[in-house]
Order: C-alpha cells, then structure tokens, then sequence
C-alpha cells in the first residue's frame, strides 16, 4: 500500500453564501493519476486552489504531502526567459551548476526540443511551449503535478499529441498527477480514476477507475466506456442508445464549461 | 526580403532628403520671403562651417547633451524605483497617483520662471526642467507596466520560490521592461525638445541658445544650424535608445 500524497476530509469552501465545494472527502495515493470533471462552476478550480495551497477550505481538513508544481493552461512560462532558462526554474535546489546544465539538457531531449535551447516562448509554437512548461515542471525534485487544463488552449491534433507526450513523461519522471479538465476525452485517456463532480456546490458525483496502461488509445473499449458513462451521468448522452432530444442536449451543453 | 529591403530603406530616405533640400533651394532663389528671412542651404552650409571651425558650436552641443543626460538620467533613476513602488503598493498608488497625473499634465515650460528664480543662468535650471519633464511619465509607464503583469506570473514566481530581491529582479522588473522601454524612448525624445527652450531662456550656452543668439544677432542661417543639429543628434538618441529593445529577453514585449 503506498502512501498518500492527498487527504481531504468533508471539505467544503464557501465564498459568502455561496458554496463552491460541499463535503468532499477523497484520498489521492502516491504515484496515482486522477482527473476531476465536472460541469462548469462545479468547483474544480476552487478544488485546485485548496489541493495547491494557495486557498484554504471553509470546514473540513486537507493533508498534503510533498513537493507540488503547477502546470497552467497557457503562458505559464516566463516570456523573458529562454526555453533552457525556463527549463532551469525547476533546477533552483540544484546547488551545482555544471549539474544543473546536465539535468536542463536531459529534460530538453526528453520533449524533444535540444535545438530550441535558446529560443524564447514567442518564438516557438503552442505544443512546444506546453512541452517546455512541462519539462519545467518535471525538472529536478518534485512529488505533484497539478494541471489546470493544461492543454485546453491548443488546437485538437496537438492535444492528441500532447497527451501521449505527458504519458511518455510521466513514464520516465513518475509523478503524483492531478488534472482539472472539461475535456472528458482527455481525463479518460490519461487517468487512473475520473472524478466527475455536481454543480455548485460541486460534490463527488462518481469515480471510474481505469486499470488500463499508459499510452491509451483513443478509442480503446475502456477508454470509449469511460467517456460514454461520464457523458450520460452529465446528460450529454442517453444510457440507452438512443439519439438524445435537442432540448436536453441544449440544457445540459449550457453546464459544460 | 529583409536583404533587398536594406538599400532601399537608405537610399529611399536620402533620396526624400536631397529632394528637400533642392525645394529648399528653389524656394530661397524665388526670394519668397526676403533673403534675411529664408537662408538659402549655401547660406547654412557656410554658417555651418564659420560656427564649427570658429565658434563653440562643439561645446554646445556637449552642453545640452550633459543638461540632458543628468535630467534624464535623474529622472529615470528616480522614477522607476518610484514606479515600481506604486505600482506594487495599491495604498501608495491611492494616495501619489493623483498628485502624479498633476504634474504629468503640467507643461514642464511651465516651470521655468522658477527654475530661473530657485536655480538662476547655467546647467541647474535645464537639469531641472528637463527632470520635471520625465520623471512623472516615467513613474508613470512603470506603475502602469507593474499593475499589468499578469497574475498567473506572480503564481509561478511563488510555485518556483521566488522571493524577496530576486522576486523583484527576476520577474518584476523582466515583466515590465519592454514597456519601460518604450517610455524610456518617448520622455528621451521629450527631454530633448525641452532642452532647447530651456537653454534659450535660462542658458548662456547650449543649442538652444546658439538658436536664441542667432536670431538676436540676425543670423538666421545659423537659426537653422541649429535646427538641424538638434533635429539629427535626437534621431541619434533615439537609434541608440532602439537598441534596447533587440535585447533577446525584451522581444516578446514587441512581437506578441
């Protein structure tokens, strides 16, 4: 049994009367990949923020353990930093610097991208750019990545693409993953368990664990199942087969973020 | 493209410039206005040559040049530090940013019957006004470049342990240099218009008072020596300025 990287106990977070969060309870183990789905305003963002640190819950308690990085949607690099600088952030413990230059140049060849060394962010295209943050990320010692819909700004072909490059990465640089997303491909695809959350105030509505090995495809029975029973549980589609009515596609899109 | 596009972009210029010059030339000869009035380019050439061969025309221009690199530079050390400060402390931009927009809107001329009183004939009063000229858009570029950095910078600072002095160093002021920048480029080329009337009030020297003793002197080809060396050395300041902005960790400030 491995250790917890994660505890939350009936957490709840309200901002004034309105309460984001209600009672979640979940335990995220080391080395486990889990996605968080919902529809939008369910709190996934809030959810992060208390997982992060960087908010603290109404009622309830959370134990974190480890070293946690963040992985953000787009433009998470520093622009005024060079690909290899921005690379060396995650390198700021390693105390020698012939070390450090070792480890930047290692991570530049695992995504790829050694002859971008000296480019700047503007310089180089949205999948590269996602590929740098996440080798800044995967740099030198940490135990959790949180990732706030990381590859949500790209363009659908680059995040196929992008989502067998995180699974190549995580196989060499095994981390503790929590990803927030609406994309529900991208959650079956890549998690060991997808947690689907209510609208406000978000509660754990399922989770679906996959025993399936990284990289997915696609369209492998289990990952289609998982999306299938993640889209009928939001309304999106019909348990049965049948073609769903326009009316409640067009309610239940208007959740959707 | 960019190889063809180089001696056009010289010779199409100097082309424009020697068409000027021969107007110019056509129009003294028509004696549109009378000869004392318009200085034809011969005449301006041979003053040229007087004032650089016998005159201090060399001194003057060392004159404004240290009038505005003291005032300048005093107001750039000044008010970035003051920028930055205002930028990050909303108390500080609550209480300073109103008096800051005062004196911005403040024609820097306007202050020259003081510069005179408080500071006299010489280098002060120029210094002066030419610091009251871009010190507050300076403060102000900066306050406005610190308040826009983007939030999510601030978070990665923090997931990445940035504190502190090299908070400042590594991410504040990196954020906001292409936009520092660009104001360093706009109040230099204000503070070089402004040296000029405040040398041909306040000054006993300096290019803008080789204007104002020409015209008192009735030399008006030595009036438009003047123009043009003041006219070229800020297109000068302004190249050299440029520079700046090809620094590598600055282009994305300008190609976004």
């Amino acid at each position: 049994m491995s250790a917890e990287r994660f505890r939350l106990e009936a957490v709840s977070r309200a901002f004034g009367a309105v309460e984001v969060l209600h009672n979640l309870s979940l335990a995220i183990r080391e080395g486990e990949f889990v996605a968080v789905v919902g529809p939008s305003g369910c709190g996934k963002t809030t959810l992060l923020n208390i997982l992060s640190g960087f908010d603290q819950p109404t009622s309830g308690r959370i134990e974190r353990s480890g070293a946690l990085r963040m992985v953000y949607q787009q433009d998470g690099l520093f622009p005024w930093r060079s690909a290899a600088q921005n690379i060396e952030m995650g390198l700021r413990d390693v105390a020698d610097s012939a070390a450090r230059a070792r480890q930047r140049d290692e991570m530049l060849k695992l995504i790829g991208l050694e002859g971008f060394a000296d480019h700047y962010p503007h310089q180089l295209s949205g999948g590269m750019r996602q590929r740098v943050e996440l080798a800044r990320a995967l740099a030198g010692k940490s135990d959790i990545l949180l990732m706030d819909e990381p590859f949500s700004a790209l363009d659908y072909i680059t995040r196929l693409r992008m989502r067998h490059e995180l699974a190549r990465l995580l196989h060499e640089r095994p981390r503790t993953v929590v990803l927030v997303t609406h994309d529900i491909e991208e959650a079956a695809q890549l998690a060991d368990r997808v947690i689907v959350l209510s609208g406000r105030p978000g509660r754990i509505r399922s989770e679906r664990h996959l025993l399936l090995q990284r990289p997915r495809e696609l369209t492998h029975p289990e990952v289609v199942e998982t999306i299938h029973g993640v889209l009928v549980e939001l309304g999106l589609e019909h348990g049965d087969g049948e073609p769903l009515s326009s009316e409640a596609g067009l309610n239940a899109s208007e959740g959707l973020s | 493209m960019a190889q063809s596009a180089a001696p056009a972009s010289r010779s199409l210029p100097l082309a424009v410039v020697l068409v000027a010059v021969f107007l110019w030339a056509v129009l003294s000869r028509l004696e549109v206005f009378p000869s004392t009035a318009f200085p034809s380019p011969i005449d301006v050439w041979r003053g040229f040559v007087e004032k650089a061969l016998h005159g201090a025309l060399l001194d003057d221009i060392v004159a404004s040049l240290f009038r505005v690199t003291m005032g300048f530079g005093l107001a750039v050390m000044l008010g970035i530090p003051l920028g930055l400060w205002l930028g990050l402390s909303v108390r500080a931009r609550v209480a300073l940013l109103p008096a800051v927009n005062f004196f911005r809107s403040l024609s820097p001329l306007a202050w020259i019957p003081f510069a005179i009183l408080w500071f006299g004939i010489g280098d002060v009063p120029s210094i002066f006004l030419i610091f009251m000229t871009a010190f507050f858009p300076m403060v102000l570029a900066t306050s406005a470049a610190v308040a826009g950095i983007p939030a999510v910078y601030f978070r990665v600072a923090r997931n990445y342990h940035f504190h502190g002095a090299e908070f400042l160093t590594q991410v504040t002021i990196p954020a906001i240099a292409p936009q520092v920048i660009t104001s360093l480029r706009v109040t230099a080329g204000l503070s070089w218009v402004v040296v000029v009337a405040a040398e041909m009030i306040a000054g006993r020297d300096g290019l803008g008072f080789l204007i104002w003793d020409a015209r008192n002197q009735l030399r008006p080809d030595l009036v438009v020596v003047g123009m043009i060396i003041i006219g070229v050395i800020g297109v000068i300041i302004d190249r050299l300025l440029v520079r700046l902005t090809q620094l590598p960790s600055v282009r994305w400030g300008y190609e976004r």
